[in-house]
């Protein structure tokens, strides 16, 4: 067992986001049962686990878009009242599960009600044109209704359009979904491009632990909604239970 | 995008001048059809603003045309007001109306909503009829004729056609800045995905209210010129078949583009008539058949089918199939389970 846990009492300008006994519930059933977890500034975490676990639960209930309990923290900060809008102003970008894609309209106004919360438009198209250089493919296709694009070119445009946000914190929820091995693993190198450019810290919900474990700084395996396993990447790759659990070998 | 505009432009410029010239040659009995196909427009709009952009369901779209006829006919009948204030009176109504109906609705979504404003609409006339002292109950209230200000040197007819599609005009026009831009994005956003659009930090409950109340207001309108064209309300002007109607006029014409309101007007105010010639001994059946074979063939509406035609016949490759690419190159290998 990896019992090392990430300092929990790193002050508040090492951290931007730590959540404590955060739990969230669906009528009757406790899908978030006391997570506590930290994403130390310009991290990445990855939030491991199988389906079921508590990922995207855990995800929502740091945005507030389910009902929850206990309390996040974000920059030093603690949020009382969550919500969606809310975390979108303090400036975290939520990549929602399944990638959000607004299939009838075009890649372009994806892409600018990523910004949605700026309400200078030269601002925003000016954004639209800085994430647009990372996604080259973007450009040439701007007024194609997003919902043509393949899963592999949606799930780009998700996490283009949270980095519409300029956010200090990106979530993205499984981003690995339905997508081929070569798309995945072009998508968690953007990832590491992101976070190591533009300084962006990612907390990450991935099943596939291979491919997150290789990119984050630190991880996090949820079971049935509570933290079962936590701690440096490297060392969770050793680490015999999660490597027969997740990783298969 | 600038092409694109000014094809659009073009094409709004050409359906002014039909709608200018249409009263001049068709038979007079037509331009009475013609004028209700402005209400209708007018409402079907509102419909489109409201299910086509924003996805809520309205099947109570008849019961706001009521209150916006109710109110200029009262308005008209027992205040005395000219009818031109009656129309934004009904409109504001309306409105009001809407918000409170539309925040109910934040609460329902889907098929629920549908029949909770089916309700509203099967409720309206037996809620007029109640209430006679105001309305004029079973009997309804009947208004003067319009006549033509002095000076004007058309016939009553066809002054109220101007005036009527002048208004649909301007409900068109007010409509297309409202929802350009930022706020249509987020109304349609919330359509497509509402959990990836509140993640961007846009406010649900003001936009969905929003479009309830606009949408309501437009039907009011269209109400309003209901009543003045008739000269007449009563609660069979505004069964529950007109809400079903409405909605039937959104989808066939095309419930994602502006122009659905105007095919769909004329397709709901039309069709019957030509089924009627078709076969008098079952036009319902007639039209039943067509609206099949509308949603069968051109699900996307008689709009949506034809631009299709058009686009196809310009012979515009479709849009090639492509790569996606990460740029910058991806500096590290990712899934490399190479740490054992």
């Amino acid at each position: 067992m990896v019992q090392s846990e990430p300092a929990l009492s790193a002050p508040s300008e090492a951290t931007i986001l730590e959540t404590r006994d955060l739990r969230a519930r669906y009528g009757e059933i406790e899908a978030v049962r006391g997570v506590d977890l930290t994403v130390p500034r310009g991290a990445i975490v990855a939030l491991l686990g199988a389906n079921g676990s508590g990922k995207t639960s855990t995800l929502r209930a740091i945005t507030g878009t389910i009902k929850t309990t206990g309390t996040v923290a974000f920059a030093g900060k603690t949020l009382h009242h969550r919500c969606p809008e809310d975390a979108a102003q303090l400036g975290i970008a939520h990549v929602p599960e399944g990638r959000g894609t607004l299939s009838s309209l075009t890649v372009w106004e994806n892409l600018m009600l990523g910004a949605y919360i700026e309400r200078s438009g030269a601002r925003v198209r000016q954004r639209c044109e800085r994430v647009a250089a990372y996604f080259p493919w973007i450009s040439d296709r701007k007024h194609q209704p997003a919902g043509t694009l393949s899963g592999g070119e949606q799930q780009m445009l998700a996490i283009a359009r949270a980095l519409m946000l300029e956010p200090q914190l990106l979530l993205l929820d499984e981003p690995s979904l339905g997508l081929g091995p070569k798309i995945v693993h072009d998508i968690f190198a953007l990832l590491r491009t992101i976070n190591e450019r533009d300084g962006i810290s990612i907390l990450v919900a991935e099943q596939n632990a291979t491919v997150a474990l290789a990119v984050a700084h630190h991880a996090y395996v949820l079971e049935t909604g509570r933290v079962a396993v936590s701690g440096l990447s490297a060392d969770l790759v050793q680490n015999d239970q999660v490597r027969r659990s997740y990783l298969g070998y | 995008m600038a092409a694109a505009n000014a094809g659009q432009l073009s094409r709004v410029g050409v359906a002014i001048a039909v709608i200018a010239i249409l009263p001049w040659v068709v038979p007079s009995f037509a331009v009475f059809d013609l004028i209700y196909v402005g209400a209708y427009a007018i409402a079907i709009l509102g419909l489109i603003v409201l299910t086509g952009m924003n996805g809520q369901i309205s099947l109570g779209h008849g019961a706001f045309m009521a209150l916006g006829g109710y109110v200029v006919a009262v308005g008209v009948h027992a205040a005395g007001w000219p009818y031109w204030v009656g129309v934004p009176v009904a409109a504001a109504a309306c409105g009001a109306l809407g918000i409170f109906i539309g925040l109910i609705a934040l609460r329902l979504a889907g098929v629920y909503l549908a029949l909770a404003t089916f309700s509203l609409a099967v409720a309206t006339p037996s809620f007029l009829k109640h209430f006679k002292s105001v309305t004029g109950g079973f009997g309804g209230l009947s208004l003067d004729s319009v006549t033509t200000p002095a000076g004007i040197p058309l016939d009553a007819q066809h002054w109220l056609y101007y005036v009527t599609w002048a208004s649909a005009g301007v409900a068109f026009l007010v409509t297309a800045l409202l929802v350009r831009g930022r706020f249509g994005r987020a109304l349609r956003a919330l359509r497509d995905d509402p959990i990836a659009a509140i993640s961007f930090g846009v406010n649900p409950y003001f936009y969905k209210t929003l479009a309830f109340a606009w949408s309501a207001a437009l039907a009011g309108v269209a109400g309003a010129f209901f009543a003045i064209t008739t000269a007449y309300v009563s609660p069979d002007t505004f069964t529950f078949a007109l809400s079903i109607t409405l909605l039937i006029g959104a989808v066939l014409g095309g419930i994602m583009s502006f122009w659905g309101a105007l095919v769909g007007a004329l397709v709901i105010e039309f069709l019957p008539l030509v089924a009627q010639q078709v076969n008098a001994g079952a036009p319902s059946v007639v039209y039943g058949v067509t609206l099949i074979l509308v949603m069968l063939f051109v699900p996307d509406g008689i709009v949506g089918g034809v631009m299709r035609s058009i686009r196809r016949l310009s012979h515009r490759p479709p849009q090639p199939a492509f790569e996606p690419s990460v740029q910058p190159a991806a500096p590290v290998a990712a899934d490399q389970p190479s740490r054992e």
